[in-house]
């Protein structure tokens, strides 16, 4: 089975070290590539990303409505109700604290599923199939389907009755305490094998001999992955934080469908807010002011991650 | 180590029950979509006789069908644009040597770090004073610009490691760049244009916010968003709505079991970056 993952996943992507240097080699006789080339993905990118998104930097400091066509400078105006909103307030916080929750959860997950299939299991590779399948399905269905797992009245609820544990039952969804946790565990059920398979990518590179060489020293199971194993796959694993940190920041789709915000914005994220004081309340300058604020925390964090995972997978 | 120890069998014992664990939400969606709308939703398990009726009610009152040709559609013209427009553009900034072409580089790796949110507002005027809000071409177009920084990002990766003989060989031969380009290089970066194509298609299939703003009321609406729609129809009604879950996702299912070895490789070897 390492086959399936290993050759292609090595060959398709060089390693990093090379992607951060800008092109340069020397120029060879009777090979140009033709500027217009990058013209289509210039103006394609320019008009739906950066134009957009330098307009909406632009008009965050305006009372800009979307329709006027001289909209009037306000300063900080719009940054000082969002700051003022407490439902902004708790949607700021709600999405840091689902996005450390998730990428913790999630590569812990990850990680021990990887560890586990990358032995001799005989049923390694069925077991990857069944983890990664969340993965594929659209994050709206996946949002539909817990829920129904998290009513009162659902799966869950029903399992731990079933097993005479009624006392841990829980209003899942409607208990503003539990909510944002339980959004948490949906995405991590989602993401989980997402961050296995690049973990397992990771763990083809972890060479056996060295394995070997520990086990021989003495070193147990626990101390060989800890000393041995992950200080090789610590691209792995800052890749894999990257992705969830990127991906979370701005997540709306399973918040979306599983509470919509609620219960009375228990769960409310960055993005959902933008979008309801956008489209449904109409707000286009607090919204905008809000895109703002996630478009920093999202260029600052990833930015950081970036130099990260560029410095330590080098080695 | 390479043996099939006895901790192996406690490991592969214990791995098999994370799945079992893993799978009983996909065992739900299907037992409760098979189910008696009338019976006790009390019920944990499956009930019979199973209600395949269910499936087609869905599917008709839905007008998934339909939704499914949109998504095809938009998911098709989205993977191809993406992958003609960036391998061709990332073509010329790893071969062109001069500044511009590395200060090009990085004006799109710059769109890494927009969430996407704050465009959506400019971005929607844009297109309502455009009067395209409920065409498909505006899903199109977002997700192929938006789908840019990472697609370049990968090709340029590829195609800096590789020699450039095969294209010399071609211009000496009299081949003029487009058809250097189309008929030696394109098909030497094959592998990336796999993990493209696998990562496009599932990133425009399962959008859910630019249809949302989009195509919202329409009659181009994407299977994602007839699914909200249809749950917002009968949310009372937990059969239903899971069968219309079920009809959504086949395709994507279907695409999942024909092309696992390639999916999961396109997603470990997309991300290594």
């Amino acid at each position: 089975m390492t086959a399936t993952l290993d050759p292609g996943a090595t060959a398709t992507v060089p390693p990093a070290a090379p992607q951060r240097r800008a092109p340069r080699a020397k120029p060879v006789a009777g090979v140009r590539a033709p500027m217009w080339f990058v013209i289509p993905a210039v103006l394609l990118y320019a008009l739906v990303v950066l134009v957009p998104n330098v307009q909406g930097i632009a008009f965050s400091f305006t009372d800009w409505d979307g329709f006027t066509s001289s909209p009037s400078f306000v300063g900080l105006e719009n940054y000082k109700s969002v700051f003022a909103d407490d439902n902004a307030l708790r949607a700021i916080t709600n999405t840091f604290i689902l996005t450390v929750v998730v990428a913790i959860g999630q590569n812990l997950v990850g990680l021990l599923l990887a560890l586990g299939l990358n032995t001799q299991v005989k049923s390694k590779y069925i077991l990857r199939l069944v983890f990664f399948l969340p993965v594929v399905l659209t994050p709206i269905v996946t949002g539909y389907l817990w829920k129904y797992l998290l009513t009162p009245n659902g799966t869950l609820n029903q399992l731990l009755g079933a097993m005479g544990l009624e006392g841990l039952q829980q209003d899942w969804l409607g208990n503003p305490d539990l909510v944002l946790y339980s959004i948490c565990a949906t995405i991590i059920w989602q993401g989980a094998g997402y961050s296995m398979v690049i973990y397992l990518a990771g763990l083809q590179a972890v060479p056996a001999e060295m394995l070997e060489a520990a086990a021989l020293d003495g070193a147990g199971a626990v101390r060989r992955t800890w000393s041995v194993t992950m200080p090789l796959i610590n691209g792995a694993i800052v890749v894999n934080l990257l992705l969830c940190v990127l991906g979370n920041l701005k997540q709306f789709d399973t918040v979306f469908a599983m509470t919509g915000g609620g219960p009375a914005g228990a769960s409310e994220t960055m993005a959902t807010i933008v979008y309801k004081t956008a489209f449904l309340y109409l707000q286009y300058p607090n919204a905008l002011a809000q895109g703002v604020l996630l478009t920093i925390v999202v260029g600052v964090l990833g930015f950081a991650q970036y130099r990260m995972t560029t410095r330590k997978a080098l080695t | 180590m390479n043996r099939y120890t006895r901790s192996t069998l406690l490991i592969e014992v214990a791995l098999i029950i994370a799945a079992v664990i893993f799978m009983i939400p996909m065992v739900v969606l299907i037992s409760v979509a098979l189910r008696d709308p009338n019976a006790s939703t009390e019920l944990l398990g499956f009930t019979w006789p199973l209600k395949f009726e269910n499936i087609a009610t869905a599917w008709t009152e839905s007008a998934m069908g339909a939704s499914i040709i949109n998504s095809l559609v938009i998911t098709s013209v989205s993977v191809a644009l993406v992958i003609v427009i960036a391998s061709m553009a990332a073509y010329t900034i790893t071969r062109r040597t001069q500044r511009w072409s590395r200060g090009v580089f990085y004006l799109f790796l710059i769109g890494f770090l927009f969430p996407g949110q704050l465009a959506m507002i400019p971005l929607y005027i844009m297109f309502s004073q455009l009067g395209l809000v409920g065409n498909p071409i505006t899903v199109i177009l977002i997700s192929v610009g938006g789908h840019m920084p990472f697609t370049i990002f990968l090709y340029s990766a590829f195609l800096r490691d590789l020699p450039r003989d095969y294209e010399e060989a071609a211009s000496l031969d009299g081949a003029r760049p487009l058809r250097s380009f189309w008929s030696v290089v394109f098909p030497l970066v094959r592998p990336v244009t796999g993990t493209v194509g696998i990562l496009t298609a599932l990133g425009v299939w399962n959008d859910f916010l630019n249809p949302l703003l989009y195509l919202t009321g329409g009659g181009s609406r994407t299977a994602p968003l007839s699914v909200y729609t249809f749950v917002g129809e009968y949310s009372a009604n937990w059969p239903l709505v899971f069968s219309a879950l079920i009809t959504s996702v086949i395709p994507i299912l279907v695409a999942y079991v024909l092309m696992q070895r390639f999916i999961l490789r396109g997603f470990a070897s997309g991300l290594k970056g």
